[in-house]
């Protein structure tokens, strides 16, 4: 399980949003923050990841995927809500499309806050979630 | 004492390659004004697979990947061992054929795509190492390799162009830009990740050491052409490696047709060019 910490692959996936988190996302790769220090990977593959890093909130249209996603990921198996609009909606939970944050389909790890959420956040978001792998990893023990 | 070499390969390869492809992953960062992950994050990457869920999409699908390694590990362990230049080349082409199958064995768009691409793959680099294999028994008159080597001809100095398209499939085999059209180690590509989509957890694992036992087998082929002078050799070898990652790093994917034509065509002109100038020569 060691291993897993020095080697995180996520999958990025961008629910409705302004796309505002999303740039922050791209900028972790960029050589100023370079999340590949920390063996982060972008895989773009639910089937590689590890970590499921979602930006923007759930719509109506898009719960489906982001549940497909999420169980297309083999365990032990981590989600990382950026953003405020994946946290709670933000400033689209009043629309008549939008369901709310992630939480409303499938269960958060760690929600990183700011509009938009800035890449230092970001990657302590990564790192703090990578913290809680020993309670998911019994908790799949157990579950098995 | 050449089968002592096999097993040198056998055991070491895995480490020796797993170095490399981490030296590789910090000198590509380098280049990029990154930081870069430590030096032995590819290890640290293979342990985390396995000890990920096991998620087959397909019973087979484990099977064809440990059948592609086991081929691939006998492809190098013949090679190392000095032995038939011939077998190896077929036994590389089982393991890439076993490769194929775990990708095909999964019902996916994407990992159909990246098989389909694979295979061109192996048709443009193909060619090239049965070639090489014919020009080493021109020079030489035996497809075993310690034998060549023993005849004391300097290769490079009779084979130049197969070198050179040696080199140009290089490339192709390492899986790096303009041919990494199967699968790339960057993340992000047109066909997700290729032959590799479906394959995850300890599948994936073996796919990557795999790879790694591919790529200390290559270097040996390499070598062979200057293996003459060991210190010329070892150079050469690390310049050409070094070469292949500034190649990665300042060039994009190209299309399939592209990576088959060019490949058979330079094939064609320096490798067949190659062999006719020998028979021309009368060697």
């Amino acid at each position: 399980m060691e291993y897993l910490k020095k080697s995180p692959w996520l999958i990025h996936y961008d629910g409705s949003s302004c796309n505002g988190c999303d740039i922050e996302v791209l900028a972790c790769l960029t050589p100023l923050y370079d999340v590949e220090r920390f063996g982060i990977i972008n895989t773009g593959n639910p089937k590689h990841a590890d970590v499921f890093l979602v930006t923007g909130s759930i719509n109506h249209q898009n719960a489906h995927i982001v549940r497909n996603i999420y169980e297309q990921m083999p365990n032990p198996k981590i989600v990382i809500a950026v953003g405020i609009c994946a946290a709670t909606g933000g400033i689209f939970a009043e629309c008549y499309n939008v369901k709310g944050g992630v939480d409303k389909v499938i269960p958060v790890d760690v929600f990183v806050p700011g509009c938009a959420a800035r890449p230092e956040a970001i990657i302590d978001g990564v790192v703090r979630a990578l913290a809680l792998l020993d309670e998911k990893k019994k908790a799949c023990q157990e579950a098995a | 004492m050449e089968i002592i070499w096999g097993i040198v390969y056998v055991i070491l390869a895995p480490f020796a390659g797993g170095l490399l492809a981490g030296v590789d992953r910090k000198l590509t960062a380098r280049m990029q004004r990154r930081v870069g992950p430590p030096v032995l994050q590819p290890f640290y990457d293979v342990l985390k697979l396995f000890g990920k869920e096991n998620f087959e999409v397909n019973r087979l699908q484990f099977p064809f990947m440990l059948c592609h390694l086991v081929f691939m590990v006998y492809t190098g362990a013949l090679f190392y061992s000095g032995s038939d230049m011939l077998l190896m080349i077929f036994a590389l082409t089982v393991a890439a054929t076993f490769l194929v199958l775990a990708a095909y064995s999964a019902n996916s768009p994407y990992s159909f795509i990246g098989a389909q691409r694979e295979l061109v793959l192996v048709l443009s680099a193909e060619p090239v190492l049965i070639l090489v294999a014919a020009g080493v028994f021109k020079v030489t008159g035996t497809f075993r390799l310690y034998e060549a080597v023993a005849t004391g001809n300097e290769l490079i100095k009779f084979l130049p162009g197969l070198f050179l398209c040696l080199f140009y499939v290089f490339t192709i085999k390492l899986r790096k830009s303009p041919f990494d059209i199967s699968y790339s180690h960057h993340a992000h590509q047109e066909i997700v990740k290729g032959i590799s989509t479906e394959i995850s957890g300890r599948t994936l694992a073996l796919l990557e050491i795999s790879h790694w036992y591919e790529n200390i087998f290559l270097l040996g082929f390499i070598f062979m052409f200057f293996a003459f002078s060991p210190v010329l050799g070892v150079a050469v070898t690390l310049l050409a490696y070094l070469a292949e990652i500034v190649i990665d790093n300042s060039n994009a994917r190209l299309r399939w047709q592209w990576t088959l034509v060019s490949s058979w065509l330079i094939t064609l002109i320096f490798g067949g060019g190659n062999l006719v100038a020998l028979y021309l020569a009368g060697r």
